[in-house]
Formats: C-alpha cells, structure tokens, sequence
C-alpha cells in the first residue's frame, strides 16, 4: 500500500535540472533510501518532500494529502506536513535543554502541560538521553546531538520520518551503532523513513528498498538484495560494493587488449550488446576463484600485489595492460606476485562502455 | 658531534620582551596610572573622597549622568536598528540586499562629528533648512524638530554608530546553519516564532557584544556631543574635561576634575569590556553548519515594496542628505544665502586648499600625523602581538596584561594622560607640538594594531616555522622568509586600520593642539565653533573626499592582497 508519492517531481535551478521526472511511491513503515554520489539531487528531493524547496513540476503526496503542485498552485508549508527530520549537521539548538529542544515541537503545537512531558520523557527514555535532559546540548558529542534530534523528531509521532544523511558526521563506529538504533526506534514507532545517504553500507543495512540516483535520474529502485545481484546499469554496479571493470573490444570475436593467453569459452554476449564494439565486463572482487592454467574458463593474468588486509587477502592482477582486483579469505591459498595466475568469473556482467 | 645550542635567542627573546613591554609602558600604562594618581593622590595622602567630592557637584554629576543617557539611549536605539537592517538583508527577500549591506556600512567610514554639523544645519532650532522650511512655507510655528537636545544627539550617534552591532549580527546570521532554522520550522514553528525563539537568541551574544561596543563608544565620544550639545548646555564626561582644561589653562582643580572623570571613564570602559569578553567567551555558540544550503528567505510579499522604499529612505536621509548638505555649504559664499546657482562656487575649496594657512597646515599635519603613527604602531603592534602570540618565554603574563590596556582606555582619557606625562614635569616637555599628539595617536591605535597583527599571527602555524627550521633555516631566516610574508596581509590592514581614522581623529587632538598643530578634526571644529561655517563645511567636504578615496584604495588593496 502506497503512503508517500512522489508523482514527476521535477527541480530545476535555471538551466540545470537537479531532479529529472521522479516517481515512486512509498508504504506506510517501510524504510526508503536514497543514495548516489553528492550532487545527484538526492538531498534536494528530500527537501521538496519536506517543503523547504519548491518543485518546478510534479506533486508530492502523503496518504490522500496532497502536500505540493505548482500546477495546481498547492503548497503546505514545512511547519504543517507533520514529519520528523533530522539533519547531517544535528542542527540541535544550544541555547535550550535538551529536554527543551525534545519539547519544543510539542510546545508549538499548544498541547496541555502532562502531554508535553509525558511525549517528552517517552522520547527521552526511547533515546537514552534521560540523564542528560537538563544540559544543553552543546555539551554532548556528536552521538548525544544525533539522539537529540532524533527525539525532538519522535516527540511528535511523525508518520514520516526525513533523515538527511544523519550519521555521516559521526565517528565510524557510533555510525554503525546509531544505524541499528533508528532501525530499532522505527520498528518501536512504525513510522515510514526516507534516509538519504552516498554511503551505500548504510542504504544496504537500514532500507527495505532503495532507490539509486545519478545526475537527479532515476537508475534503479529495488531491494538491497536485488540491486547488488542485479544492478541495472554500469552506474549501479559501480556504485553499490567494489568493482572491477575490464575493457573488451568486439569485433565478431571478444578480445582484451595487449592480452596474450586465455579468454573463457563461457563469455558470450547479452542479446541488447551483440552489435557493440565496446564492452565493459564487470565482476566484484570477491566474486572471483583461482583456477588452474589449464581451466578452459579461466582468464589469464599476472599477480602483480599481494595485500594482507586482515581476515581478507586483496591481490592485483595484470590482465593484458589491465588491472582487476580480487578478494579471497586469508585461509584460501593463492598465488605469489609475479606468478601467472587463472582467474573464474563467478558473475560476469556485460555493460557497454559508454553507458 | 657538535653541542647543540638550545638557549641561542634567550638574550633576544629578553631583549625584544623588554622592548614590548617599555613601548606599552610608555605609551599607554604611564599616562593612565598618573591619571589615577593624580585623581586620588592630593597634597601627599591618598584621598578618596575628595574624588567622591568632584562627583558630586553639579556639573560634573550632571556630565555623569548625560554621558550615560546618551549612551544607553544610543545603544538602545542602535541595536534595534543594526540588528532589524542585518536581519532584513540575510533573511529576507528585500529587493537590491547587496547595495543596501554596502550602503549600511558606510557610516564607518564617515566621521560622526561631521555628520553632527550637517544636522546642526539642518535641525537647529532656528537656523536649521529644514526647520525654517516648515516654519515658513508649512505655517508652523516653532521648530519641528530640535538636535540641540538628548534625543537629537542620540539620534545623530545611532545613525553613525549602528554599523557596529549590524556588522556583527551580519555576521553570525550569514554563518548561522540554516538547519537550525529549518529544524525548528520541520517541527511546526512558523516564522515569527522562529526568529523569535530560534534566531534572535543564537545571535543574541552577536548582538550584545555589538550593543556594547556601541556603549563604550558613546560613553567616551566627543565630537557629536561637542557639536549639538554644548550649545544646549549638555554636556558628558569627554566635553566637560575638555572644556575644563581648554578654559583654565590647565589649572591645578581643572587637572583634578579631569583627572577623576576620565578615572570614570577607564573603570566602566574595563567593566563594558569584561562583560563583552564573558559574553563572548561564554555564550557564544556553535552555530557555523556544516552544510551550505541557502538559508530560508522570509517573503515579505505585500511588504517587500514599502520595505525597499524605507531602506532607501532611511540611506537617503541619514547617508545622503548630511553629505550634500556638507558639500552645498561648503560651497556657498557666505552662510546663509540661499542654495541658487550664483551663491555656490568652488572658490572655498581653493581658498583653503592653497591659500588658508590653517586649513593647508592642518592637512599636512594630519597626513604626516596620520602616516608616521601607522608606521611606528603597526610595527609596534607586530612586535608586540609576536611576543603574546608566538613567543614562549618568562614575564609574557604582564605583557598580556598591558595589551589589554589600549582596548580599554578611551581617547579623551589618553589625551589627558598624555599632558600629564609628557608636559615636564618628568623632564619631557612636548606640549604645544606634534610629538604628543603623534605620542596620543599611538596609544589610541595601539588596539587596532594589536588586534589585526595577532589576527594574522595566529593563523601562522609553529609548525610552518618548524618545517623551516628542520629545512636547515635560522630563527631569523624563518621569521624573514616565512613568518613575514604570511603576516603582511594583517601589518597592511594595521597600517590602513590606523591611517584612516587618524585623518577624521578629533577626541584626542583637540585636547592637545596648539595653533600650529592644528590637525584636520581640530580645524574643522574650531572653524565652524568660530562661526566660519562654510569655510569649515569646505574642509568637511574635502576630509569626506580624501577619506572615501583611503577607503577605495584599501578595499582595492585587501581585494587583492585576499585579506
């Protein structure tokens, strides 16, 4: 069932155009990424949601409320579209409590004295900030800010709740940890989430579905599962884990350029690239074995490093004048550098190389 | 392996402290401790009620009490409107906000007592255009308006002194992370309540700091309070010495009444001082974001139009009108005439400029004045801040206390501390020439030194200097090569921070001038106190020019430099 709808949300600033014709529709408690690099209109649809920037065409909507349509001239402003929002740079205020900057949404809507404090100590307690709720915030870290701004967002039991990027100016491990508490505090409140974020671990982690964007252009809304077995472009494989990307020349026959040795028998072509003459072969490094030379689906190369990173053993390969990268357990055996070496494609992706 | 010498610069370090130290001594820390000696010090004991007594009497009590009326009134009136014209051209979608910040800030540059003698022409009670055109041609009957009173002269410094709290609050509204805002209106706030709840308490530090340097400025100012009031009989604390000593000479008692005046003045200048310095350190919050999103504009939708009109309103009457007025007088050949085509020429201007010995000696002696203090204290100033910034050695503590000293001594009190220093009494007697008022315009600008070179030292990492001296440099040649260049930009910003406003400077040198010291401030007040109004106004005119071609040459100069 659909609760959110962006309906051919379109924004231009000027000549340029940040979101091209988006559409998606979102149900009610689940949790929706938006992830692609900086600058690709991720943060400025999320602020159209919120009605901090106005669409240039197309309508928001959430349940059988229509939130904004130029055409129809329609606009609620933020204050009255009723979501939680918490920003990358806190954005929790230092001259009231903490306690004050939870109630403070609560206080805006004129609710009596016992609601207020009740909805407040509840979204404390939620966020473990009890303890703290008489100090000002400026003196937690950078976590006690983050659970901050969650709570004023909670306090009002939002439907939606708009997190633009909320963990990345936070340490590395409190990252991981805060993730787990918003997954937490969603499935406790059952609100929806739109979560925009450029880290893909973090979009993979939190989200029911994500959405992967790219010059303000949709290039694929599915499960994390689904985006990472089956990426709908180059952009998309690139984007979400590592990668490795071989040029392939077609000119009836496959070749790799400067390569000298064996080519597997099991590539054969997508029927949408049989007339392309340049390729782009795609493989994630941890989807690789070795093989043996003599492996009639083993591509030859040379081991030129050798990198002991931990549980995980990262080596790099000299395919012709190419470079692939391949991952295996530290408890596989694998080739020195300088050996030749036989490599299987576990998952081999065919892209055209000027996607 | 040879020794390494680790104690090389011991002796320079002692020899350049010494030096820091001796130059503030002399200059700012004698002059102000002989003016509280000889406020508590009578006949040999040590008298304090004596200093109660001075008080106490009527006119120095009435001095007391204008001085902070003025100021309280001007502060108040300031902050409401520097802090409503910063919210106005950050937040909102006024029309043509550039020109109108730009417009804003140059009454810094315009001298106020200049500004006072415009609106003396203007709204004198009897004289004044505009009130005689109401009275003659609009049926009134008495004047609409009179400067000659407490609320004229704080209306006259509001207009020359709200710069300092709209610069400030400017400032912190354009660094303000805009989430903050937009936090507060995903929450449900409208705007009103935002700016009410949200903005103006995050700025409220901004503002207050603004608000009290604006205090500290009016407690001490002269020149508009010489110009409207003393006509009135209003006097404050810095007219009041002033006319003491100007008319008995330099009497014992009149030494004594100024003397414990200015004592007056330096404790609530350290009081405003301290208070803006815990408001500063204390409250000041972190509100620089992290992300740049434009901050949200308030629509003023049906007000946009009246608010644009009233900006420009409010530029052409307190900016634009007193300088044509300055100009049109300046250019008349005698006062009083009407402004027609025949009555107004260029001859004032020639007259002063190549004939007038006054006028063409206070020129020249303000340029000179002007141009060897910014040397002698941005070099000072550079040395001095090295030593508190930079340098690790023994007895910097009671350098760091002497710093502090110009910040809170203002200029009629240096002026004081000045003759009582350096008229014999110690063996040195410069009164009566240039030397004391160049001595003067070094203590006054020593803060403004200080502040711009210790702004630039401490962006200056040690670890550059380390690097250089790993590279195989010596102290001297690392200070040569890298701490120099780097400072440079804030020595220049010093140099113009001081030259500039030495120009207008007339607190201080009208306290100290002799007939032939007479600098630009002092001649153009003593010409128009005369009566030579357009004369004066010529001069007003041309120290208005000479001061908007400084400021063009430094803008163009720190555009370039990237200061």
């Amino acid at each position: 069932m659909s609760y959110v709808r962006l309906v051919n949300v379109t924004k231009r600033f000027g000549d340029v155009t940040a979101v091209d014709n988006l559409n998606y529709e979102i149900g009610k408690g689940e949790c929706f990424s938006m992830l692609g690099p900086s600058g690709c209109g991720k943060t400025t649809t999320l602020r159209m949601v919120a009605g901090f920037e106005d669409l240039s065409d197309g309508e928001v909507w959430v349940g059988d409320r229509l939130l904004s349509s130029p055409k129809k001239n329609h606009y609620v402003p933020p204050e009255k579209r009723n979501f939680g929002m918490v920003f990358q740079a806190f954005a929790v205020w230092p001259h009231l409590s903490v306690y004050e900057n939870v109630a403070f949404p609560l206080r805006i809507r004129k609710l009596d004295e016992k609601e207020i404090d009740q909805r407040t100590m509840d979204a404390l307690k939620a966020t473990n900030l009890v303890k703290a709720k008489d100090e000002s915030p400026d003196f937690l870290s950078g976590g006690g800010k983050q659970r901050v701004a969650l709570a004023r967002a909670l306090a009002i039991n939002p439907d939606v709740m708009l997190l633009d990027e909320p963990l990345s100016s936070l340490d590395p491990h409190l990252r991981e940890e805060m993730r787990f508490e918003i997954k937490d505090l969603q499935q406790k409140y059952g609100f929806s989430i739109i979560y925009v974020t450029h880290d893909q671990s973090e979009a993979m982690a939190l989200s029911d579905r994500i959405l992967v964007m790219k010059l303000g252009v949709v290039q694929q809304i599915d499960t994390p599962l689904n985006i990472y077995n089956n990426p709908a472009n180059k952009f998309v494989f690139s984007f979400i884990g590592l990668s490795n990307f071989l040029s392939v020349k077609n000119d009836g026959s496959l070749v790799l350029p400067n390569h000298e040795g064996n080519i597997p028998q099991s590539f054969t072509l997508p029927e949408r690239l049989v007339g392309e003459a340049d390729l782009s072969l795609a493989s994630r490094p941890s989807e690789i074995d070795f093989t043996t030379m003599e492996d009639p689906e083993g591509l030859h190369g040379v081991v030129t490093r050798k990198a002991f990173l931990g549980e995980i053993v990262d080596y790099q390969i000299k395919i012709g004048d190419q470079f692939m990268r391949v991952q295996k357990s530290r408890r596989d055996k694998g080739p020195e550098p300088g050996e030749n070496c036989a490599l299987h494609l576990l998952r081999p992706f065919w892209y055209a190389e000027n996607e | 392996m040879s020794q390494v010498k680790t104690k090389s610069s011991f002796g320079v370090a002692q020899l350049i402290l010494f030096l820091s130290i001796a130059v503030l001594v002399v200059v700012v820390a004698f002059p102000v401790l002989l003016i509280l000696f000889n406020a508590f010090w009578v006949e040999d004991h040590f008298n304090f009620d004596g200093a109660i007594m001075i008080l106490q009497q009527p006119a120095t009590y009435q001095a007391l009490k204008n001085s902070l009326i003025i100021a309280a009134m001007s502060t108040i009136g300031s902050t409401i409107v520097g802090t409503f014209f910063a919210w106005l051209v950050t937040r909102t979608d006024l029309p043509h906000k550039k020109f109108m910040k730009a417009m804003f800030l140059v009454p810094f540059m315009l001298p106020s007592f200049i500004g006072a003698m415009a609106w003396k022409m203007l709204l004198s009670p009897n004289a004044g255009f505009i009130n005689q055109f109401f009275m003659q041609h609009l049926g009134f009957t008495g004047p609409v308006f009179n400067i000659y009173s407490y609320l004229g002269i704080s209306l006259v410094e509001v207009m020359y002194l709200f710069p300092f709290v709209f610069i400030q609050v400017c400032g912190a509204l354009e660094r303000m992370d805009p989430t903050l805002e937009e936090s507060a209106r995903i929450s449900g706030a409208g705007l009103f309540t935002i700016t009410r709840k949200i903005t103006i308490p995050l700025v409220l530090p901004s503002i207050l700091s603004g608000a009290l340097l604006i205090m500290l400025y009016s407690m001490a100012h002269f020149g508009t309070v010489a110009v409207l009031g003393i006509e009135n009989g209003i006097y404050n604390i810095p007219t009041l010495i002033y006319e003491r000593i100007h008319q008995s000479g330099g009497s014992f008692d009149a030494i004594r009444t100024g003397t414990v005046l200015a004592t007056v003045l330096v404790i609530s200048a350290a009081l405003i001082i301290w208070a803006q310095r815990k408001i500063l350190g204390s409250g000041h919050y972190q509100i620089i974001g992290g992300k740049s999103f434009r901050p949200m504009e308030l629509k003023l939708r049906g007000l946009r139009m009246p608010m644009m009109i009233f900006c420009f309103l409010y530029i052409g009457f307190t900016i634009l009108l007193p300088t044509v007025v300055i100009f049109l007088v300046g250019s008349l050949k005698t006062y009083g005439l009407s402004f027609s085509p025949e009555n107004l020429s260029l001859d004032n201007f020639k007259f002063i400029l190549f004939e007038y010995a006054v006028t063409r000696d206070a020129i020249v002696n303000s340029v000179t004045l002007g141009f060897t203090a910014a040397i002698i204290t941005m070099f000072a100033g550079v040395m001095i801040s090295y030593v508190i910034v930079k340098m690790k050695v023994r007895g910097k503590g009671i350098l760091e206390f002497l710093g502090m000293l110009p910040f809170s001594v203002p200029g009629s009190v240096i002026a004081l501390g000045v003759i009582l220093a350096w008229s014999g009494q110690f063996g040195v007697n410069f009164y009566n020439t240039v030397w004391i008022i160049l001595l003067a315009y070094i203590a006054r600008y020593m803060a403004f030194s200080l502040k711009a070179n210790s702004a630039a030292l401490e962006q200056v990492h040690d670890s550059l200097v380390e690097a250089s001296r790993a590279c195989g440099a010596t102290m001297w040649q690392s200070l040569k090569d890298i701490v120099l260049p780097l400072v440079k930009p804030g020595m220049l910003a010093a140099f113009f921070l001081i030259f500039l406003p030495s120009l207008r400077e007339l607190t201080v040198s009208i306290m100290l001038y002799a007939p032939t010291t007479r600098t630009i401030g002092v001649a153009i007040y003593t010409l128009n106190e005369d009566g030579e109004t357009v004369i004066s106004a010529a001069l007003a005119a041309i120290a208005l020019i000479i001061i908007v071609i400084g400021q063009f040459i430094i803008n163009h100069f720190s555009k370039k430099a990237g200061v």
